[in-house]
């Protein structure tokens, strides 16, 4: 081994991580877009729909009670669907600059590489939800840490969930190039009908109920409702949302190592084009 | 364009011994296979590269090259055979040595809104390289990069992309370095360059070089040992000398045609 060079670690090395968490954080202080498009979107959003929910309330009043609902959804479905495609991009950013031969050709392990997606995705999402939460504040009058304690069994349960739809997207986007690239983009809102983000389960068909129910974010958003409108905090459903995001989790993780195997048998990793 | 000493001095050829002594080789292919679908791309091929030797892989497009040294670095599973690297079976066992090889390739780029400095600062991290903002300098330095070590790589020239990507796969100051047409698109003062660079480097670290390349007169300057492929198989494998010699021909390009056209070498076995 050359001298230059330190110990090389076996496991989980923190140093890799960080250097990677270093490479995609250059990127963004690169590039004012990049910066904006994390905030814009978010910001048009919850604009939108805080006017909604005024507008629903003055003529409603079950929404002129369940106050926030809309506005706390809406917030809930950014970290969820943010936290995704903040994990996503910076996968992608690596497929753009035709640098993950670099990457694996460097010792950083696939699990490295994925936990610093993962911080990214926590970093871009704090970007682009914060001020998001600030303006639903500002305008609409919705403090949305006034969830409390709860906020974090939300937030932990749709981090969870948008890691691995991230996770399994960038599989698929690993495996068959580019080409793939509209996955990362879309699949979020192959859950959101299911998930019931503004509405409650009870409005699906008995038969799709149990699909919702199979998902994670659907018992986030029935345990925000449940705050919301009954002033209860819902643990169990909680715990469940948790027990099926560690089964998906896991999963996930299987599938990204199958498809990076498959990735390498089809000699894909060095082209990476459509 | 800066030179070292020690470039100037060097002999344009430096042809050692071919082969390799059982045990002490740097790479050890056995019975390589590599099967896309229904093109064989690599067709059972066995070589060992000696430590401290410059081979060059030679041949046309499609020949095998890429996708060979692709298995060496673990990127590709082989379909059968094996790959040692460093006394590690790949893909097995490939972060065992990953630290200690390096290379470089026309099919990957940096990040290119990331400073020079800022790139190799993440690579440099990656490989856990001590004292990094000196080794940065000591590079930029040897490698001319001074001037543009603050500019985005996305902003230089092509020879200057060239020699980024160079302090990268130098970063780590590998064991193994697996180069993949290092000299493409570069103009004969740059590539000139480069390759004196590559040949100190060699010498200074006692490094092992595989080299890819379609540049002829590079790899008869460059290289201890040459392996022609041809349709994924080896067709020739022998110190440049010893392979022109044998084909009756003054230079390797001669050679080159002559296997790509599939005429009867003279002398072979």
């Amino acid at each position: 081994m050359s001298e230059i060079v330190s110990h090389q670690h076996r496991g989980i090395s923190l140093h890799r991580i960080n250097a990677m968490v270093l490479r995609y954080w250059y990127l963004l202080l690169s590039s004012w877009p990049r910066l904006l498009e994390l905030v814009y979107w978010p910001a048009l959003q919850i604009i939108t729909w805080g006017f909604l929910q005024n507008y629903i309330s003055q003529t409603s009043g079950f929404f002129a009670q369940a106050g926030g609902t809309l506005i706390g959804a809406v917030i809930l479905w950014d970290i969820l669907f943010r936290g995704q495609l903040g994990f996503s991009i910076s996968f992608l950013e690596e497929m753009w600059a035709r640098n993950l031969g670099n990457l694996m050709m460097s010792p950083l392990k696939p699990i490295e590489f994925l936990l610093s997606l993962m911080i990214m995705s926590i970093i871009r999402l704090a970007i682009g939800v914060i001020p998001m939460t600030l303006l639903a504040l500002f305008f609409f009058g919705f403090n949305f840490y006034a969830i409390g304690l709860p906020l974090i069994a939300f937030f932990c349960n749709l981090i969870f969930t948008s890691w691995s739809v991230g996770v399994f997207a960038s599989g698929l986007v690993l495996r068959n190039g580019l080409g793939a690239e509209s996955i990362v983009w879309t699949l979020m809102f192959a859950v959101m009908p299911l998930a019931c983000i503004y509405y409650p389960v009870e409005v699906l068909p008995v038969w799709l109920q149990y699909v919702a129910w199979a998902l994670p974010p659907t018992y986030v958003f029935e345990g925000m409702r449940a705050l919301l409108i009954d002033r209860v905090f819902r643990a169990d459903l909680m715990i469940w949302s948790l027990v099926i995001n560690a089964v998906l989790f896991a999963a996930s993780f299987a599938v990204f190592l199958a498809l990076l195997r498959s990735a390498k048998r089809n000699g894909s990793l060095l082209s990476g084009g459509e | 364009m800066q030179q070292s000493e020690t470039d100037q001095g060097a002999p344009a050829v430096n042809h050692a011994p071919a082969g390799d002594q059982a045990g002490t080789a740097a790479i050890d292919v056995a019975h390589l296979v590599k099967v896309y679908k229904t093109t064989r791309a690599v067709d059972g091929i066995s070589f060992r590269i000696a430590r401290g030797s410059i081979t060059g892989l030679l041949g046309g497009n499609g020949a095998g090259k890429t996708t060979t040294i692709a298995m060496i670095m673990g990127l590709v599973l082989p379909t059968s055979g094996s790959v040692e690297v460093l006394g590690a079976k790949i893909p097995d066992q490939r972060y065992d040595v990953l630290g200690r090889m390096n290379f470089e390739s026309p099919y990957v780029d940096m990040p290119m809104r990331l400073t020079v400095r800022q790139n190799l600062t993440i690579f440099g991290r990656l490989y856990a390289v001590k004292h990094l903002r000196e080794r940065i300098d000591r590079l930029a330095e040897d490698l001319d990069l001074k001037d543009f070590l603050d500019r985005s790589n996305g902003k230089l020239s092509a020879g200057q992309k060239t020699r980024v990507a160079l302090a990268k796969a130098l970063i780590n100051e590998p064991d193994l370095l697996l180069l993949d047409e290092p000299t493409a698109s570069l103009d004969p003062d740059t590539a000139d360059w480069v390759r004196q660079h590559i040949e100190t480097y060699r010498k200074t670290h006692n490094a092992t070089i595989l080299l890819a390349s379609h540049n002829m007169l590079e790899v008869e300057r460059l290289c201890d040992r040459v392996i022609i492929m041809k349709r994924g198989k080896i067709e020739d494998d022998d110190s440049p000398e010893r392979i022109m010699a044998r084909y009756n021909r003054d230079t390797l390009e001669e050679v080159f045609l002559d296997v790509a056209r599939g005429r009867v070498r003279e002398g072979a076995p």
